[in-house]
């Protein structure tokens, strides 16, 4: 899915997406497509009667008093139109999913699966088994297969043997290969993918058709066509909407006839009619919301095309509107809000020693230490002491090199071993490690444990921090360097807008409850949860929903299954395990955990794009019966003509009423699948920004849209 | 959106507005919002009470009267004796049982009032029709009278059959009020509360001292309280008229020449009813009910006959809906929420009392026409004073009819038919935006609340949270039914209508033409929102409207109630979201403001077109003279 947002929103109405969409268009007349939706299967019903009423017309049995058969025709014509336009602009929504569809179904050509057979001998990887080829469509859920180098992952599994690189771009549009090992949190394969290195035994999890690369396709292509509650909500309404509507328009007519009958009865010589089936249908179709019906499928197919091109897969749409109501969000703390490693942050020196010469023993001991936290003590070395890095082969003498004493879990020290030099007579030994291990050295070295050293340490773990402490051979200890978790840049500003949003964030971490209290204020969570178990975690998120939240949590381990089970707004990363996969009810292919604030907002912009339209649709049926009413009683009562207030043409304004109502879908269509902008603001002021530009802009725009569309029209000379 | 009523007003000359009809107006209003409070948390206090618990020591002085109602209905009672609640469906059943036996009480005392006691002007049984379509109005709470009061009704039916029903029906929608309120402050419940002490319990605590105390003050001013039959009283001038003489087959007797044969008639004394109207009158009021005893209603001298009665009475109709967003504040522990409610029915009242001022004080063009001075003088009231009472006046009768159609009471002071177009079209828009600013006792604020659960769905959708109103998520089913809330009316009113003009019989107008027509809309609008009054032109107490009225009664009434239940019970069962930063807040003027679009959009535009070709076309035709 490499389509960026950019291209998405500068190209909608690009002729490749066009033209297919307007076939598309008129094959959804079929009355069994236009069932589905109430508000426009009523328009396609009066759409057929009104062009049967031209007909009539033109075979000389038009309506009394009613229009010429020519502009009965018309107007059946933009009837049709407004069929059209509800259509095309579905038809858009799903070219868009089509063509990401497309791509992803390219990867999706069958594979040959090397099927394990018999009995397999566990440990011995491709030698323990025996394969048979066979087509990848064949394979069901529990089947083994063997993957090497240069093969295509047959299907979504688990990883139970081996370690491979793989190349997931096929998914994820990123091309970096990722590792998959069996056990752990990296255990989950996805089928469509290519294995670049080694050989992995794989566990298919999914059954034809109920993949991964499936569902997405399904999800793009729109053919999850199961409605939200809310969305039933809203259909409710705006059928309800429509049934006023269609009650205000029939019982026109009796009203109508009854006034007729009453003018005829004042004065014999009355020209009155009873206002034309014609013009009711036209009323009716201007008054029912029209717009937000023509275009609610567009916004939702939009909507997930969004959560799409955010490279996020949800399992139902219910999910994506689930996240723009999300309470409480559960954060890991490792990874996501911090770094995954430690830095050094500041040196401590003890006994006399500078704190230059600590920086500097640091430094040589960390040279060969490739570790990011032996990195971090070379870099904070150089920041604040100004201690250039040295090359590792010139610090040894007469050919001796210096030798480097790696990290091991039996001594828990590293560092470095200098040959005798000018410079060091005796040589040099620099340790640096736990607290414990280093006074052990100490003290084989014949030194005294250092007390201030220790106190150091206890004040550096209180805040949070990892102290590592560094002495040298002589048994002297130099000085303690606090090891800090670094907490991502901008974290801050991301948790700060969703707590504009109304979300609370909260962090989750192993660590003891002093250092998450440190790192949680740092990053401007608003609570923590330390020391987590996945009991713990459970137990949270069912408080919080106990207490009426709903809450969102991203996860990627098997131990996070529970607690994504639990969550109602479950984001799972893709590099985690299929056990979290299957636990989410969304899935981030850039495994990015700050992916939800984008999921959050989708999920909004959804709603209140629907929400917005529906205003705007309601707003507008203002105008259109001060454009309609004075025309349509014209000859029963005339003094009704004072109301036409845009001084429209009485033989026109139904005409241009009809059109605007038609031409507005198609001006709508960009906002319907961009989505109306959602920014993090109170609730109550976004509310009244939003009643502002649709509630009063849905109210002014039709008087002007209508009359000028009316000047437009009596530019024809067709009428006079 | 502006009314249209005012859009359409010319700005020239509001001849007959005066400061003190102003004034009257703004004490009105004053006095209103001040019992709102003290009353609201009253009813609260009553709602949510135990047997025999009641503030101001009245649960001391009646609480054996209510547990000797449990007792004696039978009403499950748990291990503490108090009643036992129900979910939704069996305090529906209950409603429902209960009005149907008022029903049943009504109209046989009608049919039979011939043979009961307290009939001393020997009033014959009710026309079978008629007894139906007045049995339904005062078990609905609508209280349409298709018959003159004096001629029709025994004071046994008055009293027992019209005066029970006032109550009985206001403590309907009280009881339905509250159980939909507990539906929305509870939490995953099963019940919304026990019928039956719902309706003990206002009737007792709420509606009965409340009229005793309005009716003692309306017998002060010299409402009539009487069993005696009808006085006779002297003529200061008499009067004297020649009629045609008719012999017993009622034919003409001619004379010789062919004539027909005249006597002269000398009158010297009138009848004068009377009856126990002060304590229906105070019933009548509170419960908006708005029967009235005498046929001209609250127009009669004897049912309101003097400024502070008319105050009183015209007080009493909005008073208890008014209070009520209070108790609903206090009831979902957020007061803040019955203050919105009230602002936006406030929003949408007053504006439109306003304008029916101003439209009935312009007065008629053609009578100024005529060179009648209509202007306001000393001595002289001014404006449009035809069919409004000398004593009262335009600032008294606009106040009452904006009053009586905002609230579902119906009572009048003044004939609405007689108003100008507009000035007629609004107190008929009031009734048909759904009887929700104020409303009906009970019936108003929960019909506002299915307003606000519309309200909550498009606003939560505009700021992208699925909508949920005091923490209660809004679903397909509470949608579902709000709409049908909102549907039912619309649809009785405009097929209504529509089926009336189309019957040669129910063409029984004063008047032809556009007036005509806004009679019988008028007449559905009234039914179809259990509203009861009336455009006096059209002639009613016939079998075509005696049955199509009391059948869009009922409807409208009960296709409502039920359908709130439902919701009450439906949220009642719901988890209750915490209310965070990103929740829409439902007490901000924001949200006040998209109530008020949503009611008066919905009204608007479903009966646009019908108002249309009524007043509108008929005050421009007035107008463009």
């Amino acid at each position: 899915m490499p389509s960026s947002p950019a291209h998405a929103t500068s190209s909608i109405f690009s002729p490749a997406t066009v033209r297919p969409a307007i076939g598309s268009a008129l094959a959804k007349l079929d009355p069994r497509v236009q069932l589905r939706n109430p508000v426009m299967f009523v328009v396609w019903v009066v759409s057929v009667l009104t062009t049967l009423l031209a007909v009539a017309g033109f075979a000389g049995m038009g309506e009394a008093g009613g229009y010429s058969p020519a502009l009965v025709l018309v107007i059946a014509l933009w009837l049709w139109f407004t069929v059209l336009f509800a259509n095309f602009a579905e038809a858009m929504a799903e070219g868009r999913g089509k063509a990401q569809a497309a791509s992803l179904r390219k990867s999706k050509r069958d594979v040959q699966a090397k099927k394990v057979e018999g009995p397999r001998v566990e440990g011995r990887g491709p030698g323990g088994c025996r394969t048979a080829l066979v087509s990848g469509a064949t394979l069901r859920k529990g089947d083994i297969v063997l993957v090497q180098a240069g093969d295509t992952v047959p299907g979504d599994g688990e990883v139970i043997e081996g370690v491979a690189s793989v190349n997931e771009s096929a998914v994820t549009g990123e091309s970096a290969p990722v590792i998959r090992e069996a056990g752990g949190d990296r255990s989950s394969v996805v089928g469509g993918t290519l294995v670049l290195s080694d050989w992995l035994i794989v566990r298919i999890a999914a059954d034809p058709g109920s993949s991964f690369l499936d569902r997405m396709i399904a999800m793009v292509e729109g053919a999850k066509r199961q409605k939200t509650p809310n969305e039933i909500a809203l259909d409710i309404l705006l059928a309800a909407l429509t049934i006023t509507f269609l009650l205000a328009c029939a019982t026109l007519l009796p009203y109508s006839i009854s006034a007729v009958m009453q003018s005829k009865a004042a004065e014999a010589a009355s020209e009155a009619t009873p206002i034309t089936v014609t013009v009711l249908v036209a009323l009716l179709v201007c008054l029912i919301p029209t717009t937000i019906g023509g275009l609610l499928a567009a916004i939702r197919i939009a909507g997930m095309d969004r959560l799409v091109q955010a490279n996020v897969i949800a399992t139902s749409g219910r999910a994506v509107e689930a996240a723009g109501d999300v309470d409480v969000l559960l954060l890991d703390k490792t990874g996501t809000i911090t770094f995954g490693n430690r830095m050094a942050s500041a040196f401590y020196p003890v006994h006399g020693t500078t704190a230059e010469q600590l920086a500097d023993a640091a430094q040589l001991s960390s040279l060969a230490d490739e570790t990011p936290e032996g990195r971090s003590i070379v870099v904070l070395a150089k920041q604040k002491y100004n201690i250039r890095e040295r090359d590792m082969h010139a610090l040894g003498f007469d050919g001796t090199p210096a030798s480097f004493v790696p990290f091991t879990a039996n001594t828990r020290m590293s560092g470095v071993d200098l040959p005798v030099s000018a410079q060091y007579p005796l040589g040099r030994q620099i340790r640096k490690g736990s607290a414990d291990a280093i006074d052990a050295y100490v003290s084989r070295m014949g030194g005294t444990p250092s007390v201030q050293a220790r106190e150091i340490v206890n004040e550096v773990s209180k805040r949070g921090s990892t102290a590592l402490v560094v002495a040298d051979g002589k048994g002297k200890t130099l000085g303690v360097i606090e090891l800090k978790d670094i907490v991502k840049g901008g974290i801050a500003e991301r948790f700060a807008e969703l707590r504009r949003m109304g979300i609370k964030t909260v962090m989750i971490t192993g660590d003891n409850p002093v250092t998450a209290a440190a790192i949680a204020a740092e990053a401007g969570v608003d609570d923590f949860l330390a020391q987590a178990t996945p009991e713990a975690k459970l137990k949270l998120i069912r408080e919080y929903q106990q207490g009426g939240r709903l809450v969102a949590m991203t996860g990627d381990g098997t131990n996070d299954a529970p607690a994504l089970a639990q969550a109602d707004v479950a984001v799972a990363m893709n590099s985690g395990t299929q056990a979290a996969k299957e636990a989410g009810n969304m899935v981030d292919l850039d495994s990015n955990p700050t992916k939800l604030i984008e999921i959050v907002r989708i999920g909004k912009q959804l709603l209140m794009t629907r929400g917005s339209l529906t205003t705007f649709s309601i707003a507008n049926d203002v105008a259109k019966y001060f454009a309609i009413i004075p025309a349509a009683f014209m000859s029963t009562y005339p003094s009704l003509g004072a109301l036409n207030i845009m001084r429209l043409n009485p033989a026109t304004a139904i005409l241009s009423s009809v059109i605007f109502n038609a031409l507005i879908i198609v001006v709508l269509i960009p906002l319907a699948l961009r989505g109306v902008k959602y920014r993090p603001v109170e609730a109550s002021r976004l509310l009244g920004h939003n009643l502002l530009v649709y509630g009063l802009g849905g109210l002014l725009v039709p008087f002007v849209g209508i009359k000028l569309i009316d000047v437009l029209v009596n530019l024809l000379p067709f009428w006079s | 959106m502006s009314d249209p009523a005012t859009a359409l007003v010319p700005a020239a000359t509001l001849a007959a507005i005066t400061g003190p009809g102003v004034l009257q107006l703004v004490i009105y209003l004053a006095v209103l919002l001040a019992f709102v409070k003290p009353l609201g948390w009253y009813m609260a206090r009553v709602l949510e009470g135990n047997p025999g618990e009641a503030p101001l020591g009245l649960g001391r002085a009646l609480g054996w009267l209510e547990r000797g109602i449990y007792s004696l209905g039978g009403v499950q009672a748990d291990a503490e004796k108090r009643p036992v609640e129900t979910g939704w469906k069996p305090y529906a059943a209950g409603i429902l049982v209960f009005n149907a036996l008022g029903f049943i009480a009504v109209y046989g005392l009608q049919r039979l009032q011939s043979v009961l006691p307290a009939n001393p002007a020997g009033l014959g049984p009710v026309e079978a029709k008629s007894a139906f379509n007045t049995a339904i109005s005062f078990a609905t709470n609508t209280n349409w009278q298709g018959y003159g009061g004096e001629t029709t009704m025994s004071y046994l039916t008055q009293m027992l059959g019209l005066g029970v029903q006032n109550f009985l029906s206001a403590a309907t929608g009280i009881a339905v009020l509250a159980a939909l309120i507990r539906g929305l402050s509870r939490k995953s419940a099963g019940t919304i509360g026990n019928c039956w002490a719902d309706l003990t319990r206002s009737t007792l605590y709420i509606l009965v001292p409340l009229s005793v105390i309005l009716a003692v003050a309306l017998v002060s001013q010299g409402v009539v309280q009487t069993f005696r039959g009808p006085a006779r009283v002297a003529l200061i001038v008499p009067l004297s008229y020649s009629e045609p003489v008719k012999n017993d087959a009622g034919e003409v007797i001619k004379n010789a020449d062919g004539s027909d044969q005249i006597r002269t008639v000398e009158v010297t004394e009138q009848s004068i009813p009377l009856g126990p109207a002060a304590s229906q009158i105070a019933i009548k009021q509170l419960g908006t009910n708005g029967g009235g005893f005498f046929n001209v209603n609250s127009a009669h001298p004897l049912e309101n006959p003097t400024a502070l009665s008319n105050f009183l009475q015209v007080l009493a109709i909005l008073l208890i809906p008014a209070a009520l967003c209070w108790t609903f504040g206090e009831m979902v522990c957020d007061r803040r929420q019955g203050w919105a409610v009230l602002a936006a029915m406030l929003v949408i009242f007053v504006p439109l009392l306003a304008a029916t001022y101003a439209l009935e004080a312009r007065g008629n063009p053609t009578v100024a026409a005529l060179g009648v001075d209509t202007t306001a003088n000393l001595g002289e009231l001014g404006g449009n004073m035809e069919g409004k009472e000398a004593r009262l006046g335009v600032a008294n009768a606009a106040l009452w009819a904006t009053a009586t159609t905002a609230a579902s009471n119906g009572s009048v002071n003044a004939m609405h038919d007689s108003f100008t177009p507009l000035g007629g079209l609004i107190p008929m828009w009031l009734m048909q935006l759904g009887e929700v600013v104020f409303g009906g006792v009970g019936s108003g604020l929960y019909g506002m609340l299915m307003f606000v659960i519309v309200a909550v769905f498009v606003a939560g959708l505009m700021v992208g949270r699925a909508p949920e109103y005091l923490g209660k998520k809004i679903e397909p089913f509470e949608m579902k039914m709000a709409m049908v809330c909102v549907l039912v009316p619309c649809a009785l009113v405009l097929v209504g209508t529509a089926v009336a003009v189309l019957t040669p019989d129910a063409y029984t107008t004063s008047n032809p033409g556009p007036h005509g027509f806004s009679q019988i809309l008028y007449a559905f609008s009234s039914a179809g929102n259990n509203n009861g009054s009336a455009f006096a032109g059209l002639t009613a107490n016939t079998p075509f409207y005696n049955i199509a009225l009391g059948l869009a009664m009922w409807f409208s009434r009960f296709w409502i109630i039920v359908p709130v239940l439902a919701v009450a019970g439906s949220l009642a069962a719901k988890r209750v979201s915490a209310t965070t930063s990103g929740t829409l807040p439902t007490h901000t003027p924001v949200f006040v403001l998209m109530l008020v679009a949503v009611v008066v959009i919905v009204g608007a535009l479903t009966f646009v077109p019908a108002l249309a070709l009524g007043p509108v076309v008929e005050h421009l035709q007035l107008v463009g003279k």
